[in-house]
């Protein structure tokens, strides 16, 4: 049972990486700077935990800067999917742009908080 | 309790000087320093000339020798005063002042001015109008020698300011004004003295007697104060202008004399009446105002010489006297303005202890006659003096019959008089009793003239006596006003008892059994306070004689708390306590290798971001190669990079709205070059798809 298991998981992760593989590289490229953005976040909160939240808004603004942008992707995938039919009729360049007007944005937000 | 008993010490003392002021004093050299400080010309005249007379007549009768120089500018307004058609008034006081200075006037500015005043006299209705130019003749007369000033209808004249007269004897400003003043009645007095001054020939005396007549009637009106002192009132308020008392009695008082020193004969006033007058005068003391400056010297100089009788003053140097210094009572006769008076004796016609009105110490005693101090003296009291508070009744004998008429002595004067002297303080003792046989557990001698520091335990079943014999120099009893013992404990805690006394002895006992409730069950230590004060005793004391230390049960549950201690007022003004801030303590910061470590790490990530851009073969290939787009495409990507430059900047050290100003300029270039480049990047793929 516990054989199946492994071997399904293997089969399992093969597919999903078989799959992804055939993903366009600019979602790729997102997807990277999502788990970019992410870890980013982690480290800080990892340091949080481990040295103390001291400047505390300084920290929340790394974490939320880097978590806020790392959403703004997610936005931008999903917009520039061309499997997404909901978006179909949107230009990539377009979302591009919003994802680049929120950023700026975001982050006058964040340097403002930042202290 | 001490802090309260100083003053009233200091208040005793304060009513005893008081008292003695209400004996009147000449006039003297606080006077002179008053008028010189109250009259100062600003830049070398006074105000105006009525003030400049008022000033020099001060100086004059004082006999100020230093008196500021203003005649110089002085002169030049009395010649331009005189030389034009001035008012009646600046005439009037500029004749005055001119009186005094003696200014450099031509014979045709008098002539002038003469011609002036006698048809201003003819067509005059006003009573201001005949007092002003009646004034006028009178001192061009005494300052011009060419001019011929007799009035030849002087009845005319006497007649028409006598109609203004009232029957109560006061007088109208004017025919058309029916009210009558007091003040008017001197300023009429006067002027109608001057027209007797200044008649060619007699005037009716008739016309004289009556007027004297209503003098007598204004008299009946006179105001009387309880120190004897005598005033006239206006009665009417809302008069043509009103007068205070002061300015009121002194026109009366000018008017007076000025009458009677213009007319022969007697006038029936009474001596008291004119001795009344003076002391009015003398009792406001020293005025604060050159006004009433004026008007109490100028009157005090006329009572002075005037016909009716001279005030003489009775005055003493000192009213409180040392039996143990052996102090002289002196006293000293002068006339008002303090010129030595005409040969008199000064007789004690009694003196008794106040309170004791029936039993005289001293009878009909004379004073001796010193001339080189010009003081009387009486050389030593009676042997049996003692020290107290003395009301003495004095009496002026003048020496010659005729000076009778001319003198007022104001007849039998009295004066509160402090015989002062040190009282023998003997047989101090203080003591600890058991309260229940009475017997002394200690007991100790009292030093209460030297220092002492004695010091006693007693606890609650004790008692505390403490007792001490006054006696005066003459050996009698003394029964000084306070006597107070005082217990005062470390808490400041105070209590205050009287000590009573019968006879010499004085005795307190103090049965601790009693008081324990009154002290509230305080035990410890407690300094005492012995106070023994009069004002008649010289050696009055408070003093701290030591402390006790007391033992008192346990306080049970509901005693009463000790009231809380006042605090001490001057401590309001001392320095604050200093204020200490006290920040937050700054939080514990982590190692900074710690935090730099962490730092790297959070750049790992990119790394890794970068690592897998490489590894998925990221290019560059999609920039526009073109030269306009390509441009575009640069200009947005700089912008971008100046908008991240700009929030750096934020955050180092601009401020929002700077920020937000460059962001918006920044932000319109952006969104221009942005959507060049999109709309050329996205057209091109466009085309791609289509082919």
């Amino acid at each position: 049972m516990a054989r199946s298991t492994s071997k399904d998981a293997q089969a399992l992760f093969q597919s999903l990486r078989s799959a992804y593989a055939a993903t366009p590289t600019t979602l790729k490229i997102i997807d990277l700077y999502v788990m970019y953005a992410v870890f980013t976040a982690l480290i800080q909160v990892a340091y949080m935990v481990i040295i103390g939240s001291f400047p505390f808004n300084s920290f929340l603004s790394g974490v939320l800067s880097c978590i806020g942008t790392a959403v703004l992707a997610v936005c931008l995938r999903i917009q520039v999917n061309k499997e997404n039919k909901e978006f179909k009729d949107l230009a990539p360049e377009r979302a591009f742009a919003d994802f680049v007007l929120c950023n700026l944005v975001l982050h006058l937000v964040i340097i403002n908080f930042l202290g | 309790m001490a802090r309260n008993l100083v003053p009233f010490l200091v208040l005793l003392f304060w009513i005893s000087i008081c008292q003695a002021a209400s004996i009147f004093q000449p006039i003297s050299d606080s006077h002179r320093n008053a008028a010189l400080e109250l009259f100062r010309p600003t830049a070398g005249v006074f105000g105006s000339l009525e003030e400049t007379h008022e000033a020099l007549r001060t100086f004059d009768i004082l006999g100020i020798q230093e008196k500021p120089d203003i005649s110089a500018a002085t002169c030049k307004s009395v010649s331009e005063a005189l030389g034009s058609s001035a008012a009646l008034k600046d005439l009037f006081y500029a004749l005055r002042v001119n009186d005094v200075l003696k200014c450099e006037i031509k014979e045709e500015v008098y002539e002038s001015i003469t011609s002036r005043l006698r048809t201003v006299l003819n067509d005059a209705r006003s009573l201001l109008d005949f007092y002003y130019s009646i004034g006028s003749l009178l001192h061009l007369k005494e300052q011009s020698s060419g001019v011929d000033l007799s009035l030849k209808d002087a009845d005319v004249i006497f007649q028409s300011i006598k109609a203004l007269s009232q029957s109560d004897g006061r007088w109208r400003y004017s025919s058309n004004n029916p009210e009558s003043s007091t003040y008017a009645a001197g300023l009429a007095l006067e002027a109608l003295a001057g027209v007797v001054s200044l008649a060619s020939s007699d005037i009716d005396q008739n016309m004289i007697g009556t007027v004297k007549n209503d003098i007598l009637k204004l008299f009946d009106s006179i105001e009387k104060y309880d120190d004897g002192a005598l005033y006239f009132e206006e009665k009417v308020i809302d008069a043509y202008e009103h007068h205070g008392p002061l300015a009121t009695t002194s026109s009366v008082v000018r008017g007076l004399t000025a009458f009677t020193a213009a007319t022969s004969g007697s006038l029936n006033l009474p001596g008291d009446t004119i001795f009344g007058l003076a002391k009015f005068f003398l009792g406001i003391g020293i005025p604060g105002d050159a006004k009433d400056l004026f008007n109490q010297i100028d009157s005090l100089a006329r009572l002075e010489t005037n016909r009716v009788s001279i005030p003489l003053i009775l005055s003493l140097p000192a009213t409180v006297l040392s039996l143990t210094k052996e102090d002289q009572l002196k006293v000293r006769v002068n006339t008002v303005l303090g010129s030595v008076a005409p040969p008199l004796t000064v007789k004690i016609v009694r003196a008794f202890l106040s309170g004791s009105k029936e039993t005289s110490v001293i009878e009909g005693q004379e004073l001796k006659y010193y001339p080189q101090t010009g003081l009387h003296i009486l050389d030593a009291f009676p042997k049996t003096f003692d020290v107290g508070n003395y009301v003495f009744v004095f009496e002026i004998a003048l020496h010659d019959s005729e000076h009778l008429d001319i003198y007022a002595t104001g007849g039998q004067i009295q004066v509160p008089i402090y015989i002062s002297g040190v009282v023998k303080i003997e047989n101090a003792e203080i003591a600890v009793l058991d309260s229940d046989l009475g017997s002394i557990e200690t007991q100790k001698k009292l030093d209460l003239v030297g220092e002492s520091a004695i010091s006693l335990a007693a606890n609650h079943l004790q008692k505390l006596r403490l007792s001490f014999q006054l006696t005066t120099p003459q050996g009698h009893g003394f029964m000084p006003h306070q006597a107070f013992l005082k217990l005062r404990h470390e808490s400041g805690v105070e209590h205050t008892f009287v000590v009573k006394g019968s006879g010499k002895k004085f005795e307190i006992i103090l049965d601790f059994l009693g008081l324990v409730e009154k002290f509230f069950y305080l035990s410890g230590r407690y300094d005492i306070q012995l106070t023994v004060g009069d004002a008649i005793m010289e050696n009055s004391f408070l003093r701290a004689i030591g402390h006790i230390d007391l033992d008192l049960p346990e306080a049970p549950e509901k005693a009463p708390r000790p009231p809380p201690q006042p605090v001490d007022p001057y401590t309001r003004y001392g320095p604050k306590a200093e204020i200490t801030h006290i920040f937050r303590a700054p939080e514990k910061r982590p190692a900074k290798e710690l935090s730099l470590i962490f730092l790297g790490l959070t750049f790992l990530p990119f790394l890794v971001f970068l690592v897998g851009l490489l590894r998925m073969g990221v290019n560059l290939k999609n920039f526009p190669t073109s030269t306009v787009p390509a441009t575009f495409a640069f200009l947005f990507h700089l912008g971008i990079a100046a908008v991240i430059l700009l929030y750096t900047f934020f955050w180092l050290k601009l401020d929002l709205f700077t920020t937000l100003k460059a962001l918006g300029i920044l932000g319109v270039f952006l969104v221009f070059v942005g959507h060049r480049t999109l709309s050329h990047l996205a057209s091109t793929s466009a085309k791609l798809k289509s082919a």
